[in-house]
Parts: C-alpha cells; structure tokens; sequence
C-alpha cells in the first residue's frame, strides 16, 4: 500500500482540529457562563453565584490554557501541509485568520489575567466586565474562523487570476451564503456543550451531597438556558440544511444517501450506503419525510448524487452517519431537557436518582454533536477545499512525501494523547474539589506578586511519599 | 509589481519585522528561563525561576501566532514556500511548546508526575528554541524552488549551517533568559544567573562570528552587500557595534547593574537582526522572491491594515501595562494559594 500524502494530511487536519475544537466548543460557552453568573451575583445580590463563578473560572482557565496551545499549531498547518491552498487563496483567507489571531491575542491581553486574577483587585462591576470581554473576545474569535471556513465552502466575492482567487468585495467574503447559519448553528452548538456540561457537573455536585446549592444554581441555570437553545439549535440546524440545500446540493445528497433525483422523496433512517455501486443496502426509508424535512414540502425535488460527477462526490457513508449521529444526540437532550422541567414542574428534579444520573452520563452529549457535525460539514465539502473551485489534492503541500506526513501525524498522536487524558484528570480534579471558597482568599496590597499558586515550599515534598 | 501609488508593501514589511522581532525577544526570554530552569540549584530557586514569567508567557507566545498569520496574509507566497520546507522543524517546535504551555498548569494538579512535567517544560524549551534557529538557518541559506512552490525535501532543512544556527539561538534566548532573571531576582540567585548569562554570552559570540564569517563564504551576494565600496561605509558601523555590545554586556555581566545585562542582550539581537535584513533584503524567500513578488493583492494587505493599525497599538498598551503590574522581584516568601 502506497502512502498518500494527501489523504494522511486529512487525517492530520482532522485529527488536531478534532481534539483543538472540543476546547472552544467548551470556552465559548464557559466564558458566556461565567459573564452570565457574574452578572446575576451583580444584579440580585445572592452570595451562592460567586462561588459557583470561581468554580467554572478555575476549570475555564485550564480549557483555555490548552485551547490557547493546540491552537498555535493551527495555522501552521495552512503551511506545513496545505500550501498549495496557501497560495491560492491566500489573499482571501490570510486576512480572515488573521483577525482571529488579533481578537484572539486582544482578548488575552486585556482582560482574561482580570477575570483570573482580578476578584479581590477590582471593583465587582470590573470584574462582571472582564468576564464579559472575555466572551465577546471567544465569540470574535469563532466569528472569523468561521467566515474563513464559510467562504471556504460557498467562496463569493472574488475572482480568479492565474489560479488564484483576489478579493473584489470584502463585505461578501466575510458574510458568505453559509456563514449566518454556520455561525449561528456553531455557536449554539458550544452554548449546549457548555449546557449539558454544567447540568452533569451540577447532578454530580449535588449526588455528592456537598455544595447542595452551588449544585441547584448550575442544574437550574443550566435547564433553563437549555430549554431555549436545544429548539432554537434545531430549527438553525433545519435552516442551516435548506442553506446547504441550495449552495452544496451534492453535499446534501450524501448526507442523506440519496443517488436518484426525484420528488416524493423518502428519509432513509438506517442504510449501508455502498459508493461504487450506487445504492443503499437494507436501507430503512420513510416515505414523503425526506422531501418535508428538506424542502417544507411533501413532493419538493432534491437532488440524488448521481447528478454529479463521480469524482465530485462526498463519501457518503461518513457524512450519512455523522449526521445522523448528531440528529440522534439532539433528541436525546431534547428528551433530557423536558425530563429535568417535568421533574422541576413536580418538585422532584434534585430528588431524582436516576435524573441526576443521566445528567452526569450525558456530559459528553455536546462535545460528540459538535464532532458529529464538523465531520458532516467537512467530510461533505469533500473533494473540494474552497467549494467546487480548488480541490483538495491540489491543496496539499506538493513537497511532501506519505512518510513525511505519517511521521508528523504519528507524533501529533502521541503528544494528544498525553496531553488530553492529563489536562481531563486534570478538571476531573477541579470538579472533585467542587465549588468551594478556596478561590476567594484575599490577596493582600495590589496584585499578586507571584501568579502562579505556590508549591509546598518544603524540598521533602518535592518527593513522591 | 505593484503599482507604486497604493503599495502597502513597506508597510507590512515594517509591521512583520516588528512582530518578528518583539517574538523573538519576548518569547525569547521566557524560552531561555525555560532552558535555565533545568539548570537550577533547588526546587526554590526553580519555583521562583518560574514565577518571573509565569504572567507573560502565554501573551509572549501569541506573537508567533500573529506573525504567522500576517505572513500568510500580506506575502502568501512566502508563507507557502518556507513552512512546508521547514516541515520538521515547525512540527518539533509546536510539539515543544505544546509540551512547555501546559506544563506551566500541570505541574501543579499532577503532583505524582511533576519531575514529568518540569522535564517537559525545560527539555520543551530547550527543543522550540533549537528547531527555531534550525528555521532560521534554512531561511538564511535558502530553497530550492521550481515556479511558485518548493522542490526540495522535507529533509533539505538540515544542513551544518542550521545546527549551527540552532546551537547559536539556544545561546541567544539563554542570554535573553539570564538578563531577565537578573531583573527579576537578587542574591545568590541573581549571582547565579549572572553566571549563566557570561556562559551564554561566550557561547553567543562565537555563534555570531562563526555565522558571520560562514554566510559571506556561503553566498556570493552577501558577500558582495557586505565587501563592496560604498556598502563597507554604511553597514560596517554595525559589527563594530555589535563589538561594543558584546564588551559593555560583558562588564554588566561581572558588575552589579540590574538592567543592563537584559538591554545589552537586546541590542546584541537587534544588531544581528539587522545583520540578518542586511544580508538578505530584499528577499522574502531568498533568495527567488522579494517581498513585492511575494506580496498578496493591495487590497487583501489594505484589508487587514486597518484592523492591524488599530489592534496593535491597543495590544502594545495592554502587553506593557501587563508588564508594569508584574513589575518588582519574584520572590519566594509570597505566594497566593
């Protein structure tokens, strides 16, 4: 077997962006979560939220940590491994990450070392602030990286010379036919990782029998947040579709493993779908639903894959299951949001054995959607890197050999997967200390003179016992 | 290329040397902390050690990020002809500083692997500050290039000249990294990175006279920039300069100012910075493509000019206002638990 250099440098891309996103699909959330208590504590003046507030700072600044270093490796890639994208559309895509790397380095610098140092050193309505900047740095951030993945997938605003694509209107790149709704659908995506993560932390704390009312802010906070934007990510979800619909018909195709045009169409739930040879086995279908779901109508037309070009074609077997891995994991929060407000409705919410245990179960929910649909979304752009114009064989580095890139990818393996399991011990530790007032000790005189907590100072200690 | 009546070449040019430079400075130094982290006494002069830069790192960091994609942004060509040709480099350089970040949080939950950890965070630094200097030497010595994309290896990069290199910017950042701990700490510590900062220093000196006297050998043209009549009036005031630094860091070395020995290091940077852009101007990928070949349309660069001009004098403020604040010694008697 011949190693191909391009197919191995997918891997890798997929493969640091994978774990890289879980991060911000957490951060983005926490930041709006933490702004979102501090706001609260500020406006009602209850004591419980600001212990709460330390809690998930504490977790946030080690995400963060972690989402700051895998993401530096980020932008190299566009170098080390898809040059040949580099080139070409450079003009249009440098500007974009590079307003991420901006907002990104202004959040950092200004108000992220208040947020997690700041408490005792500045006013609370300060602090409430910093939290805030904080968020709306995260969201900046998501904001240009996904007008940079957006053109990538339905590219206007530009023109073609020599091979290579030149801004002619700036306005239209940035909002590009699918950015509103994949900004819309992402960021709500990372809002409900953060729901089902504090609504889990929340069951554990209170199954635990410790921090009874640090447990029921975050379940209840978490519940009433969730119960807005489980539906709402729903109908963005179905928007998103019509939008993919109209812009990326062969995607859509793939994603519903549907190989004839036709009208009347039906929703395949189950399917081994077989790309040589152009059909479904023991496909389960639904009639009339596909053409409802995906047109609003019972008889709309959609179109199948084999309107397009054999060698423009998703794989559809990934993009099938991927997708219907996250419509799955949605219904399941659904199911678990009415749960925990019919438990409420019946004052039996914190009682609930089996309740709080689902919560804890389904902390990853969030995180294994948001996986779902970046390899929906992406698997499906296959085999193009900017949508129909630029494949995404000639966009890898043409230098590279398969050994060079399998080396590189067996080293991003190793390091992720000694950093990932450590960092989660890591908050596992943080979240078995709970929500207690260790965070607010009084710094004395100004700021800390070191800001990195103390070890036990005695050199013994230095020692495993 | 362009025309000459709406070019933001210069510009760029400037605000990407500036960008390059303060990441090599600042990240620079707590790099070097890093490496002399490794070599110090006790566990208390290492907790201190890391104290001095625990505040700044990730801000110095974020440098490496913004030059990257500025690079990517106003001279695309560039970023898609250097990077894959120091793939190896820039991929045991991000695995480093992966290693070295998360060891600043992790070696305080993981208590059962913190000698892990603090290995980690100075073997990490040792290894990012050697691949950049590798990066440097094969950007000195050049590509091979067929049209628009790189021809070589993968493997290309490694030369004796990029050892050399390499070995000189370990050198560097430790000199960097002595300077800083002598701003930072006093009494036998200080003692001991002044110490540490003479070592760095020698090694600095024949780094720079080896890659000075091998570069001219190596490529006609730099020679022909340094050796021909008028250039010899213009460009030897700066290794006689660099001359001056290298006696007067010395003696602040031996001596008892506290500053001095960091801002000594800085010039010697800037002095071989210059050195650098002198030898290779007007080059971007040398030695094919000048940066007006290599820039991206007037539009793209003017794009991002009004983000950038507006961001970065912000950014500057904040980064030094968070400098101010952290100002003082780090010592080791206050802590905040």
């Amino acid at each position: 077997m011949t190693l191909d250099p391009v197919l191995l440098s997918r891997i890798q891309f997929a493969w640091v962006i994978g774990w890289h996103i879980l991060l911000p699909a957490f951060t983005v959330g926490a930041a709006s979560y933490i702004a979102l208590l501090e706001g609260l504590h500020l406006a009602t003046g209850r004591g419980v939220y600001l212990p709460v507030s330390n809690f998930w700072i504490r977790i946030f600044a080690v995400a963060f940590g972690m989402g700051v270093v895998t993401g530096i490796v980020m932008p190299f890639q566009f170098g080390t491994n898809w040059s040949g994208l580099s080139d070409a559309a450079g003009n249009i895509i440098g500007p974009t990450l590079s307003y991420e790397g901006l907002t990104a380095f202004f959040l950092e610098a200004a108000f992220l070392g208040v947020l997690l140092f700041g408490r005792t050193l500045v006013p609370p309505w300060a602090h409430f602030i910093a939290a805030v900047m904080v968020a709306l740095g995260a969201l900046f951030s998501s904001f240009w990286i996904l007008a940079t993945n957006s053109w990538m997938q339905t590219p206007v605003g530009y023109t073609v010379i020599d091979g290579r694509f030149y801004p002619m209107d700036w306005l239209q790149i940035v909002f590009s036919p699918s950015f509103p709704y994949r900004f819309a659908h992402t960021v709500v995506a990372f809002y409900v990782t953060t729901g089902f993560v504090v609504l889990g932390v929340g069951a554990y704390t209170i199954r635990r029998g410790m921090f009874q009312d640090e447990g029921r802010v975050m379940m209840t906070t978490a519940l009433a947040l969730l119960a807005v934007l489980v539906p709402l990510q729903m109908f963005i979800g179905d928007q998103h579709g019509l939008n993919t619909r109209r812009y990326q018909p062969a995607k859509l195709a793939g994603i519903e493993a549907l190989w004839n045009t036709g009208s009347e169409v039906p929703l395949t739930l189950f399917a081994l779908p077989d790309q040589s040879r152009e059909r479904n086995d023991y496909a389960i279908e639904v009639p009339y639903l596909g053409s409802l779901i995906l047109t609003h109508s019972l008889d709309g037309t959609i179109q199948g894959l084999k309107d397009f070009p054999v060698d423009q074609r998703p794989p559809v077997a990934i993009i099938f299951w991927a997708f219907r891995i996250m419509v799955g994991l949605a219904v399941l929060m659904l199911l678990l949001v009415a749960a925990g407000w019919w438990l409420r409705y019946r004052h039996e919410l914190f009682y609930s054995s089996w309740y709080l245990r689902a919560c804890q179960v389904a902390i990853p929910i969030g995180f294994i959607a948001v996986l779902a649909g970046w390899t929906t979304t992406e698997v499906g752009r296959q085999p193009w890197t900017v949508y129909g114009l630029l494949r995404t064989a000639k966009s890898v580095s043409p230098s590279l050999t398969g050994y060079d890139v399998l080396l590189s990818l067996l080293v991003y393996a190793v390091a992720y997967l000694v950093i990932y399991p450590t960092g989660f011990l890591y908050m596992l530790s943080l979240v078995r200390k709970g929500p207690g007032p260790t965070a607010a000790a009084p710094i004395e005189a100004g700021r800390p003179q070191l800001p990195v907590r103390r070890l036990p100072s005695t050199p013994q200690s230095e020692e495993v016992p | 290329m362009t025309g000459p009546a709406l070019s933001f070449v210069g510009v760029w040019t400037a605000l990407i040397a500036l960008g390059v430079f303060l990441y090599v400075l600042l990240d620079g130094f707590d790099l070097g902390v890093g490496m002399l982290h490794g070599f110090a006494r006790d566990a208390a002069d290492r907790e201190v050690i890391m104290n001095t830069i625990a505040p700044v790192w990730d801000g110095n960091e974020t440098w490496l990020v913004f030059c990257g994609v500025a690079l990517l942004a106003a001279f695309p060509l560039a970023f898609a002809i250097i990077v894959p040709a120091v793939y190896f480099p820039i991929l045991v350089m991000l695995i480093a500083l992966i290693f070295r970040g998360v060891a600043f949080e992790f070696r305080f939950e993981d208590r059962v692997r913190r000698a892990f950890w603090d290995r980690a965070f100075q073997v990490g630094s040792f290894v990012a500050v050697f691949a950049q200097g590798v990066v440097l030497g094969a950007f000195i010595q050049g590509f091979r290039v067929e049209g628009r994309v790189f021809s070589g290896t993968s493997v290309d990069f490694l030369t004796p000249f990029s050892i050399l290199t390499g070995l000189a910017l370990l050198f560097g950042y430790g000199l960097l990294g002595a300077g800083w701990l002598i701003i930072k700490t006093e009494g036998a510590l200080q003692d001991w990175a002044r110490r540490q900062g003479r070592l760095c220093l020698i090694g600095v000196v024949i780094g720079i006279v080896i890659v000075s006297l091998w570069t001219p050998l190596m490529e006609h043209r730099i020679a022909e920039r340094w050796f021909s009549w008028p250039h010899v009036l213009f460009f030897w005031p700066v290794p006689i300069a660099t001359l001056a630094v290298v006696v007067w860091a010395w003696r602040a070395l031996t001596g008892s100012a506290d500053a001095a020995p960091f801002i000594a290091a800085i010039l010697l940077f800037l002095l071989s910075y210059l050195g650098i852009a002198i030898s290779l101007w007007p080059m971007i990928v040398p030695y094919h493509f000048t940066l007006w070949e290599a820039a991206s349309s007037p539009s793209t660069q003017a794009f991002l000019l009004v983000g950038a001009l507006f961001l970065l004098p912000v950014i500057l403020m904040y980064s030094a206002w968070s400098y101010w604040v952290f100002r003082g010694k780090a010592r080791r008697d206050i802590g905040y638990h």
